[in-house]
């Protein structure tokens, strides 16, 4: 995967870029199921290796394949990815081994999600039941985010194409 | 891309395929891995794999964008209504075990619904995103 993404910030091909974010997003999800998160890995797959790639084709073939040289000055950025790095392979010794019983995020509302979501949901999948009932309130921001990201694309995009397609129409 | 015959017949093959197995992780969701969200992207990747290979034009037919738009709205209000009526049959919001007598049954069709809604939405903002992209 660093292989990878260290290509996609190399190459100047930009179809060649949006295959290997399809490949990144594949070995994702794979990654994933080695977690046993399939839920997560689904979506990976589903909606990054899938309908991503499809609207960043469509999108260069509304533009141009090939990126733009730049002659921005490279040492800052560089400095600042770094040092984001640094801090954050820092921060990765506090975090708890993956599997861990004691781990602050299995201690604390988990436990009652695993006991109780037979009987009082009754759904055999805990993953769909938490997301779906106990966290029922973010689903539903979720659902509006997505929503409202299409209305603003459709807001952005949607006009030129009803306008050219009733051109398109009174030419005939 | 529509003149290939292998793209065409290959296509044709899955399509179906993949919008019965977006409906298959839908429905069962709460059984295995998926959802309404899952569901929905898979979906909305049948339909434009249908539009890619046929055209944008034939999938317009089939999926009018004003209706894409109409639906994607539709499975919110329908997430927002099911916690609406949750709070008529006197529990909190989104506590879908007022929705039927039976708190677990009411806990399965607020699931079901709601995953609905969310499925609705996703494949909905999907299709008409490819839209806003390959027609503007």
């Amino acid at each position: 995967m660093v292989a990878v993404a260290i290509a996609i910030a190399v190459l100047r091909n930009l179809f060649a870029a949006v295959m290997l974010f399809a490949i990144y997003s594949l070995s994702a999800a794979t990654l994933f199921v080695a977690l046993d998160a399939v839920d997560v890995a689904f979506t990976e797959a589903a909606v990054g290796a899938g309908i991503s790639s499809i609207l960043m084709l469509a999108t260069l073939a509304a533009t141009d394949a090939r990126e733009k040289q730049h002659r921005h000055r490279r040492a800052l950025p560089l400095v600042l990815c770094l040092a984001l790095a640094v801090v954050l392979l820092a921060g990765l010794h506090d975090l708890a081994p993956v599997g861990d019983p004691g781990a602050p995020a299995h201690i604390h509302v988990a436990p009652r999600y695993l006991s109780e979501t037979a009987t009082e949901v009754g759904v055999p999948n805990v993953v769909t039941a938490v997301l779906a009932s106990y966290r029922g309130y973010d689903t539903l921001g979720e659902a509006v985010v997505i929503f409202t990201a299409g209305l603003g694309v459709t807001a952005l995009l949607g006009g030129h194409f009803r306008r050219r397609r009733s051109r398109n129409n009174g030419d005939v | 891309m529509s003149e290939h015959p292998i793209v065409r017949v290959g296509a044709k093959l899955l399509v179906p395929c993949i919008l019965l197995f977006a409906l298959y992780v839908q429905f069962h969701g709460d059984f295995g891995p998926g959802g309404g969200f899952q569901a929905g992207a898979i979906f909305g990747a049948g339909c434009i794999l249908y539009g890619l290979v046929f055209g944008v034009d034939a999938l317009a037919r089939v999926t009018p964008p004003r209706m894409v738009q109409q639906v994607a709205a539709a499975g919110v209000l329908l997430f927002a209504l099911v916690g609406v009526a949750a709070l008529l049959g006197g529990g909190a919001y989104l506590d879908y075990d007022a929705l039927l007598p039976d708190p677990v049954a009411g806990q399965h069709l607020g699931i079901l619904l709601i995953e609905l809604g969310v499925g609705a939405t996703v494949s909905a903002v999907m299709l008409g995103l490819f839209f806003s992209f390959t027609r503007g």
